[in-house]
């Protein structure tokens, strides 16, 4: 493991994520820190999307279910905020692993309908639910950032949390890829018949993974909402977040470990510089839907798969 | 020899057809058994029956003594029942090794990774893959990817090998090297039921053959009597009456 050069490439990554914003800049650790829930995203959409060929539209209500659980937890039950993220982590793992096992007996396009049916569904209800605010969500006092030193340092804590989880992203994907477990979604994005015909047992090990790749991005939500100490249905579930983690995980290569971390950190720039720019303000979407369709049609190895076909001796130092 | 598969009176229907027709036979230890028949009458949906891909709407199937009639093909293949496909199935973007791998890890022995890369090589090997190991198993050629099917399937170390016809489209030296391989894999103690249309070698292979014909069973016994039977001409030529009609 420590000899992999892959580890210390995403050592490095974490450390630069850490040390980048130090001196007080504010504005780079905001948008770093977004990168942060980016890659984290993308590359648990990964697990499904990349490994089994899954492609999960509303992956975005993990994340928001994620943030509703913690808020509501330390909202109405004051919880401190680390039991209250991983309380929401495993409850959107399990919740997730009750809808895998409905949705993930449909295939292809239909799977796909399915995830956004479930964020839709779970959104209703959640606008309806008088306990969570329904529509007007719910805020939460900024004396809860006192345990954390005050506002100003809470966000810098908020901050190295989410680049913690943005690490066990990485290292989860890593794990996955390199287990029987692994192995077996692989075998069932190529062909999931011929994997069952092989002993592969698909129902349980897709209704893993979907549950799997819902606990970070749930912490991650968690953690992002009480940043705001607010939340309210149509942030929490917000299509166009999920869309995003699609276009990332595309953009870098799906399939491989350090696609949607390279993928998730270029459109964060981009987007960046999008919503700066005065010609293209709010303008990203666009450009992420036409992204997307270039890769699709010309490249759908994405960024690392372009690189792994330049250059085959890559695939050995990279993941 | 006591028997390894038994399939009693299975049956199954594809609307107003009825595919297979209370069909009867067993596959004994250490055996090949050939199953043959004119397109059409039903072999390939009976091993879509046998190894759980299909269920079945009547009859019954055991396997090393226990019913496993409608079970799920994952259960089936970690049960040491592994096949291969007509049309190759290969993990196209995987490489020979990892597609070898698939098969060992979840087959009867359920392997973890580093034992299963060991079992991968040895079965990429037996069929002459060993060489081309690291290949993306969607750049091999029709032979190799037949030749996968089979590495694959051997990698799980089954007790019980079905062959859908594997031969077909080899050229002559490929299939008197598979035949070879075949006959490798019998002496190592794995019993296989094969479909084959390629009938010099299905012949000489089989130590019994189970002729089919709409789905029903139309003959079985030794190669040689399989191949006098008037039944079995007649399905596969035409009325045996007319022939010797037509050489008078």
């Amino acid at each position: 493991m420590l000899r992999r050069p892959f580890f210390w490439i995403i050592a490095a990554a974490i450390a630069a994520f850490a040390a980048a914003p130090l001196g007080e800049n504010v504005e780079l650790r905001e948008s770093l820190l977004l990168a942060a829930v980016y890659i984290t995203l993308a590359s648990n959409l990964n697990l499904m999307l990349g490994y089994a060929g899954y492609v999960n539209f509303g992956s975005v209500v993990f994340f928001g279910l994620g943030g509703y659980f913690c808020i509501w937890l330390m909202g109405a039950f004051h919880w401190d905020l680390v039991p209250a993220v991983l309380a929401g982590g495993v409850a959107v793992s399990a919740l997730a692993l009750l809808f895998g096992l409905g949705i993930l007996r449909l295939r292809g396009i239909h799977f796909a309908l399915a995830t956004i049916g479930v964020n839709e569904a779970v959104m209703a209800f959640v606008t309806n639910f008088g306990p969570w605010g329904g529509s007007t969500g719910i805020y939460l006092s900024t004396e809860l950032f006192q345990p954390l030193g005050g506002p100003a340092q809470a966000l810098w804590t908020i901050y190295y949390l989410l680049v913690g989880i943005m690490g066990l992203s990485l290292y989860l994907s890593y794990l996955v890829r390199r287990s029987k477990f692994g192995l077996g979604l692989l075998a069932i994005g190529q062909n999931e018949d011929a994997a069952m015909v092989l002993g592969v047992p698909a129902p349980r090990y897709k209704a893993l993974a979907y549950s799997l790749s819902a606990f970070l991005p749930a912490v991650a939500g968690g953690l992002y909402f009480f940043k705001g100490a607010f939340i309210q249905p149509a942030d929490a579930f917000d299509l166009t977040l999920s869309t995003e983690a699609i276009v990332i995980t595309m953009l870098g290569g799906q399939g491989t470990i350090f696609g949607p971390a390279l993928g998730a950190y270029l459109y964060e720039e981009l987007r960046g510089y999008l919503l700066v720019s005065e010609t293209f303000a709010n303008f990203q979407l666009v450009v992420a839907g036409a992204l997307l369709l270039v890769i699709v049609l010309f490249a759908p190895g994405g960024l690392m798969g372009f690189f792994y076909r330049r250059w085959p001796r890559l695939r050995r130092v990279l993941e | 020899m006591s028997a390894l598969l038994e399939v009693e009176s299975l049956s199954k229907q594809f609307g107003g057809l009825r595919a297979v027709d209370g069909l009867d036979f067993s596959v004994n230890e250490g055996e090949i058994l050939g199953l043959i028949g004119p397109n059409g009458a039903g072999k390939s949906t009976v091993f879509n029956l046998i190894n759980g891909v299909f269920r079945p709407d009547g009859g019954r199937v055991a396997f090393r003594g226990a019913d496993i009639t409608g079970e799920r093909p994952f259960r089936i293949a970690r049960r040491g029942l592994a096949r291969t496909h007509q049309i190759v199935q290969p993990f196209g973007a995987m490489s020979v090794l990892e597609n070898c791998e698939v098969g060992a890890c979840f087959g009867r022995e359920n392997l973890p990774l580093g034992r299963a890369r060991d079992a991968a090589r040895e079965a990429a090997a037996r069929v002459g893959l060993g060489d081309r190991l690291d290949m993306p198993a969607l750049h091999l050629t029709i032979a190799g990817k037949k030749r996968l099917e089979l590495a694959r399937a051997l990698s799980a170390r089954p007790a019980l090998l079905l062959l859908d016809e594997v031969l077909a489209g080899l050229n002559p030296t490929e299939v008197a090297g598979m035949i070879e391989t075949l006959r490798g894999i019998r002496a190592s103690g794995v019993a296989i039921l094969m479909i084959e249309h390629l009938m010099q070698a299905i012949m000489s292979l089989s130590d019994r053959i189970v002729v089919l014909n709409s789905g029903r069973r139309l003959a079985q016994g030794k190669p040689a009597e399989v191949a006098r039977d008037p039944a079995v001409i007649e399905a596969y030529l035409g009325d045996p009456g007319m022939v010797q009609a037509a050489r008078r």
